[in-house]
């Protein structure tokens, strides 16, 4: 069977989940992976959090949707209770610690904790948190180039706002420095 | 308003339901007419949007009833027309198909299928394929109905779509379900402007002094006369019938079990036959593009060395009956389905393909 990464990124609305879903399947496109983004339109979205699900995979994809994932990036914390059971064991879950009072108990995935909206209030731009959030899984789990990341930021971001992408682009690079102080860590212990 | 000028072939990331609408632009569409409805609504936004920017006619009618007879007489035009909806929508434009069949104008009809009857659920469903590929209206119709599999797909039947309406002066309908809407995926959209058009003879758009008046019309009172064009639309399905199938197939030659599915039901299922191969179970997939004409030549070829079918559908079993006809009792055919917007994954119908390889395997010795 072929390599795929299934992916649950999740959170309230206006955090910009659905845009790290679309920048993670642009970059997948870009490296010339097979890759789907399906965003959650149904009952579960009319209570304010915002999902979508995004496939970056060697091979065809099957079904856009699926109920157990490889990797989770959450940021908050309802979704944290509906989505940390679903990553699938020997996962990861990257999480938003600066809003997520309730820390993930399971022992059999890999767990980063990133206060990504404070890092991104130091930074000036709470609209950024997202982008760290996404740097620090690309750093945990590199299933994608960093150039090709940054070339799909201007495809996901409207025209107005790229004058926002070098910002961006500081804010994936703080994300994976805060992964990779994390990850230094837990291999020393 | 200057227009922007015709696009070239690009490669996107696109929605399934913008695709379609790009496709639709790209294609030469004259005028859409719809309404909005989950989970198709960003066919009509992405229109409204892109159209006075680009060529064409976009119109938000006043109910999906409007939407129908507005593309009936924007066809009757002779006008390249399309509209889009989703089940509930499509329930309510059955009267106008049946007319639009009749008085055989080209156009093209979008249902992106969501979970019934009734007014259900907005999530993917197969639940319209009986009204899609038996009337839905009244009366002795078809419609040529095309089922994408892929955001490509729901581009490029949008071309076909209006080749073949066109070609057989005629309702085409695409039946793609919620998911193929709102998911992204890669797209190659064709050159804008790349398919010829012309102003149909029979089109109503003011007589010349040469010519006899062209009237269109769905009424014809006298039993002999509509007997008349009765015998000529079956003339037209059967041609349609013998040239138009299109399916694609995987792992076929020497399947053991045939499953069959369309839509996005055969993307999952393709991963079945996967993971069925892997532990060595022969299934192979055959994966109708047309379920109006339906590939029944193939199935019935197939039947003759396959042990057993399994037709998967989002639905309580609806395509499985055409799979019978074609079957025709040369082996068993087996269902496995899901309803209400829940999509089946690939190990649950592999744990079906598993419990009928026992049952065949226990029955042979």
């Amino acid at each position: 069977m072929y390599k795929s990464d299934e992916i649950i990124i999740a959170g309230f609305g206006g955090q910009g989940v659905l845009s790290m879903g679309q920048t993670l399947a642009y970059a997948a496109m870009i490296d010339k992976k097979e890759t789907s983004w399906m965003p959650s339109y149904g009952p579960e979205m009319r209570g304010g959090t915002a999902n979508c699900i995004v496939i970056v995979s060697e091979g065809p994809i099957s079904s856009p949707i699926v109920t157990k994932f490889d990797s989770g990036i959450v940021l908050n914390q309802p979704s944290m209770e509906k989505f940390e059971e679903a990553i699938k064991p020997g996962g990861v879950l990257v999480y938003e610690a600066s809003t997520i009072i309730t820390a993930p108990t399971r022992t059999d995935i890999t767990v980063l904790k990133i206060p990504a909206i404070d890092e991104a209030n130091k930074m000036n731009k709470k609209q950024v948190a997202n982008m760290i959030m996404l740097g620090a899984f690309l750093e945990l789990k590199p299933i994608l180039a960093m150039e090709s990341i940054l070339s799909a930021l201007k495809k996901v971001l409207p025209e107005r706002h790229h004058h926002t992408i070098p910002l961006n682009e500081k804010a994936i690079l703080r994300g994976r420095e805060l992964a990779a102080e994390q990850l230094t860590v837990s291999n020393t212990i | 308003m200057t227009k922007e000028p015709l696009k070239p072939r690009e490669v996107k990331l696109m929605k399934g339901n913008e695709a379609l609408a790009e496709a639709a632009i790209r294609a030469g569409m004259d005028a859409y007419f719809g309404y909005p409805i989950t989970p198709q609504s960003e066919v009509l936004e992405y229109l409204t949007i892109e159209v006075p920017k680009r060529s064409g006619l976009v119109l938000q009618a006043e109910s999906e009833v409007a939407a129908i007879n507005m593309i009936y007489g924007a066809s009757g035009a002779g006008g390249r027309v399309m509209t889009s909806s989703s089940s509930p929508g499509i329930s309510l434009m059955q009267e106008g198909l049946s007319y639009i069949a009749s008085a055989e104008l080209p156009c093209l009809v979008v249902n992106v299928n969501r979970g019934g009857p009734g007014l259900g659920t907005i999530q993917p469903s197969q639940g319209d394929y009986f009204q899609s590929t038996k009337g839905g209206g009244h009366g002795d119709y078809r419609l040529i109905v095309l089922a994408p599999a892929s955001v490509q797909e729901m581009a490029d039947f949008v071309f076909d779509g209006f080749v073949l309406a066109e070609k057989y002066r005629g309702p085409v309908l695409i039946l793609a379900d919620g998911a193929l809407g709102q998911m992204m995926e890669k797209v190659d959209l064709k050159a804008e402007g790349s398919l010829p058009k012309t102003v149909p003879s029979w089109a109503t758009r003011g007589r010349s002094k040469d010519r006899d008046p062209n009237i269109i019309t769905s009424l014809f009172i006298q039993p002999e006369k509509m007997e008349q064009i009765n015998m000529r639309l079956q003339a037209k399905y059967k041609i349609i019938a013998e040239k138009e199938v299109r399916y694609e197939e995987y792992h076929t030659d020497d399947a053991d079990y045939i499953l069959v599915a369309y839509g996005l039901s055969a993307r999952i299922v393709r991963k079945t036959v996967d993971l069925a191969r892997e532990k060595g179970i022969k299934a192979g997939l055959l994966r109708p593009q047309t379920l109006f004409p339906f590939p029944s030549v193939r199935i019935a070829e197939l039947a003759k060395h396959a042990k057993a079918f399994l037709d998967v559908e989002m639905n309580a079993g609806q395509m499985v009956e055409d799979v019978r006809l074609a079957v025709n009792g040369k082996t068993e055919v087996f269902f496995k389905g899901r309803m209400g917007g829940i999509i089946p994954s690939p190990e649950e119908i592999l744990e079906e393909l598993e419990r009928i390889d026992e049952k065949i395997v226990a029955y042979q010795e």
